[in-house]
């Protein structure tokens, strides 16, 4: 039997804004613990929350890029439930009147579309943040809880899909792709290491061809996209085994520990919560002016998925998603625009300048399209160091074009001629057909003219030599 | 040479502001004064400027006074800011005397569910002073503070000031800000003046009412007028038949109201009968689903883990149980129970969410009445205050102590207790209830009856 994957995601993001969702604090990571906190994030007696008007436009703003119906009336629920990390031991967050919902997102791909909906996206607070120490200050064997409030209370978006993925690339490619669009809205850094972005995945088999519904785990701690990817496969697989073998899913949460085989369950459903979920009765419901859903539309630009579509009419599909998703298009455009070859630019973009760590958006593209004419004749070193600076101000080409590799064979041979005679032996070998050497010659030479000769004239130089 | 049974907020400010007294000699005249009544949870040190003084009900938190709300669970507790309402007061120089007795949370009618024992009656200290806010109404009535603020939510400002003889407001919800009062159910609680007449309440009013940023589900308020007419020309009163008819109102009540009604007959108003009927039949029972509810979710940050009371346990969930198992008394703990079950899956539709359906027939009713008229008139309490231990054991009948305050409460309607007479030598309170902001007929309305009836407010055994 083949069996078809049903995967659905829900995806936390918070938002940067200046202050708390529901009262003035600073938001923002970091800060000494219990800083950032007042007496309604605190939640001590009396204390009333107040929402944050910015945080509900960003999250109208954010349901508008994914297409979804603004609601004309919306709700804040009391989600009910003890916990160390919630002082007041219900979250306010948005329950059957979200913000936004039925919407959707297109995640292109080489062979068609694929369109995932968007149940909802509703604005909550985050929790605080637990530290389980132990007298060690380790995490195993902890016996105590540190609270830090400083988290609690900050503007978070929920974006909830149907299970309309089936595939763990799909829905590795759907968090890339949203993560982009949320970054590009200016609404979230959504960094996954700063827990600025997390998700959930439920996943579930059933027979190819059936529209049924099984059992589905819900797979957690997932904070990189390949992890995501990494888990679903793994869990697709873990289920047809179960369900080939004649066994039955368990309905569970799984906590994925990169590296280790299996996804340990980490608590049953059986023991469900019952969050009691009623209105907030200490706000009022949000009604979303029309003007100001139309002119937070206006203020959309267009979209990381239009985009990826555009970029692969002039480069290969796979090129133009990683430069897309990676936020480099842009400047790619750019150096396109100042001349640079369209495959090269995309090339050094998504190697060697995503590792140089540099803000795409603030490199002189007219600078940087010289250098990438030029890379084949630059060494490599100094290639790098030109790329980590490319965002300084007042950077310019000029310095390391200058440090072009040397290409002239009359500066190079005699160089060639001293190892060629300094290595007989091996010269001896190549020319009676132990080919590979060639590369031992080449590398001498590289290291001889510590890497600034050019490897394409050194490897002609070389063979002529030893073959003539 | 201050008596304080009788001086009102207005009298003492002419005084000050004449400077026939000093503000301190003024505060010294009500924190001097023995409280046999144990109408003080806490008295202040003072005062810290000119200025009237005051005594605020326990919920209402205080920067650096304890609050307690009457509860074990919040005996150490000393808030690090002040209500706005507290600052409101501050602001207007007013001089804290110190903070009432409550039943715990403000869940009672009797000031009994106080964990620090309850207040007493100042016209019979064998009879409770009403509740929750029966330490203010009692410290008003006893000459132990000029007025006061409470908080009502389903009757604990005009019951309490019905028992004692006292004039109360419920304001209209929205009008006053919550924020840093102890909440006990959100949509209903609000907080409002204790006085001995209509015009220290309306002034007292005035300065605790008004939109508050900290307090999201406040509105701009019209301005208050001290009232001064002695007519009711023009002024269209209903009467709920309902109201002023049902089961359980005391004869000597029923006919003190009865008087009161003609009396604003003869000053000129037009009385016509009117009804209330599903209000008033499904009213209590509505209350006590929403508000239990509410409370239940309220109630729930008191885990021991950031203030109060904490008892140990060898985890988080055990440390919280034990917390609550200690520090909450037999009232918070019923109401926690019928709140949490109200919510819960599978019971919400049944409960929850049909009585807040049954809560907007409750609005619609009033609304269709205040087409007609003006205001509507009713006794407050259906009794006299009751003896101290009367109704403790039973707390249906406690809660059949509100019928009569609810229905308003529910539709977030203003309500204006002043005291129309006596029943047995004890007072007997006239409830005046209007529409939404309606506050300024209420006052002109109180205030002109009041002139009319002549209540006596120090109790017979004090004159």
């Amino acid at each position: 039997m083949t069996w078809q994957p049903v995967i659905g995601l829900e995806i936390h993001v918070q938002l940067k804004t200046q202050t708390k969702m529901f009262c003035r604090c600073r938001n923002g990571f970091g800060g000494s613990p219990n800083t950032q906190t007042c007496p309604v994030c605190l939640a001590f007696p009396g204390a009333l929350p107040v929402p944050n008007r910015r945080a509900i436009e960003e999250t109208i703003k954010l349901g508008l890029a994914l297409d979804c119906t603004i609601a004309e009336r919306a709700v804040f629920h009391r989600k009910n439930y003890f916990y160390p990390d919630l002082p007041k031991a219900y979250q306010i967050s948005q329950y059957d009147e979200p913000l936004c919902s039925q919407g959707h997102l297109v995640v292109p791909a080489e062979d068609g579309d694929v369109t995932i909906g968007i149940t909802r996206a509703h604005l909550e607070e985050d929790a605080a943040k637990n530290v389980h120490v132990a007298a060690s200050g380790r995490l195993h064997g902890a016996t105590a809880t540190l609270v830090d409030f400083n988290r609690g209370g900050t503007p978070l978006v929920e974006i909830v899909t149907e299970p309309d993925i089936h595939d763990a690339e799909t829905a590795k490619r759907f968090l890339q792709l949203l993560r982009q669009t949320v970054v590009e809205l200016d609404l979230s850094d959504a960094e996954l290491e700063k827990g600025s972005m997390r998700f959930d995945v439920n996943v579930s088999v059933r027979p190819a061809g059936s529209s049924e519904l099984r059992t589905r785990t819900e797979l957690k701690n997932m904070n990189s996209f390949n992890f995501a990817a990494k888990g679903i496969e793994r869990e697709i697989a873990r289920q047809i085994g179960i369900y080939e073998s004649g066994g039955e899913v368990q309905q569970e949460t799984l906590h994925f520990v990169p590296g280790d085989e299996e996804s340990p369950p980490t608590r049953s459903k059986e023991e469900a919560q019952d969050y009691r979920y009623f209105p907030e009765p200490d706000l009022v419901p949000v009604h979303p002016p029309a003007d100001l859903v139309e002119r937070l539309r206006a203020e959309i630009g267009e979209l990381p998925g239009a985009r990826i579509k555009r970029v692969a009419g002039t480069l290969s599909f796979y090129d133009a998603d990683v430069l897309v998703t990676g936020g480099l298009d842009r400047l790619w455009s750019e150096l396109v625009d100042a001349g640079a070859d369209p495959k090269e630019a995309a090339n050094v973009l998504s190697n060697q300048f995503v590792a140089a760590g540099v803000d795409p958006a603030a490199v002189n593209a007219a600078e940087l399209a010289k250098l990438v004419a030029a890379r084949a004749e630059i060494p490599r070193a100094a290639f790098d160091e030109a790329l980590a600076k490319a965002a300084e101000p007042g950077f310019a080409a000029a310095p390391y074009l200058e440090q072009k590799l040397v290409a002239d064979a009359g500066e190079l041979d005699p160089v060639i001629d001293r190892i060629i005679e300094a290595n007989p032996g091996q010269a001896e070998q190549f020319r009676s057909g132990k080919q590979g050497l060639l590369g031992f010659f080449v590398g001498q030479v590289m290291k001889e003219t510590r890497g600034t000769a050019d490897p394409r004239v050194v490897n002609e130089r070389v063979r002529a030599k030893l073959s003539g | 040479m201050i008596d304080t049974l009788r001086m009102t907020a207005e009298g003492a400010k002419q005084l000050l502001d004449a400077k026939e007294v000093s503000g301190a000699e003024l505060f010294a005249a009500y924190a001097q004064r023995d409280d046999d009544l144990h109408a003080y949870l806490y008295r202040c040190d003072g005062p810290a400027g000119e200025g009237i003084p005051i005594a605020l009900k326990d919920v209402i938190g205080t920067k650096g006074v304890p609050t307690t709300a009457g509860s074990k669970i919040l005996e150490s507790y000393v808030p690090v800011y002040d209500a706005t309402v507290a600052a409101n007061c501050k602001r207007h120089g007013l001089q804290l005397l110190g903070k009432t007795n409550t039943d715990e949370f403000a869940m009672g009618s009797s000031t009994e569910n106080s964990a620090f024992g309850p207040s007493h009656n100042p016209w019979d200290p064998e009879r409770v002073p009403g509740g929750s806010g029966g330490g203010s109404a009692a410290a008003v009535s006893g000459g132990l503070a000029p007025w006061a603020l409470g908080s009502d939510t389903g009757g604990s400002i005009k019951q309490p000031s019905a028992l004692c003889g006292n004039v109360g407001l419920r304001p209209t919800y929205g009008t006053v800000s919550r924020f840093g009062v102890v909440a006990f159910a959100s949509s209903l609680d609000q907080v409002g003046p204790v006085a001995k007449n209509v015009r220290d309440c309306a002034w007292l009013y005035s300065i605790i009412a008004g939109r508050d940023v900290n307090d999201a589900t406040t509105v701009d308020v019209p301005e208050v007028e001290l009232p001064t007419a002695q007519d009711l020309k023009g002024v269209r009163i209903g009467v709920p038949k309902e109201m002023n008819e049902a089961d359980g109102i005391e004869p000597g009540v029923g006919d003190a109201v009865r008087k009161a009604i003609e009396l604003a007959e003869s000053l000129g108003a037009e009385v016509g009968e009117c009804s209330l009927p599903r209000s008033v039949a499904y009213g209590v029972a509505c209350y006590y689903l929403v508000a239990p509810a509410e409370a239940s979710s309220n109630l729930a940050r008191y885990d021991g883990a950031r203030y109060g009371l904490r008892s140990e346990g060898a985890d988080f969930r055990e440390m919280v149980m034990n917390t609550r198992h200690d520090g909450l008394g037999d009232e918070p703990k019923r109401r926690i129970m019928i709140g949490t079950y109200a919510l819960s899956s599978g019971y919400y539709d049944a409960y929850y969410a049909k009585a807040q359906r049954v809560r907007t027939m409750i609005r619609r009713e009033h609304a269709d009445v205040f087409e007609k008229f003006d205001l509507i008139v009713s006794p407050t309490s259906p009794t006299v205050a009751f003896k101290l231990g009367e109704k403790a054991g039973n707390p249906l009948a406690m809660y059949l102590n509100d019928l009569l305050t609810i229905p308003s409460c529910m539709a977030g309607l203003p309500g204006l207790n002043i005291p129309c007479g006596l029943s047995e030598g004890l007072p007997v309170g006239l409830q005046l209830i209007g529409p939404q902001f309606a506050e300024n007929a209420l006052f002109r309305t109180g205030h002109a009856l009041e002139q009319a009836i002549g209540f006596d407010v120090v109790p017979t055994r004090l004159r």
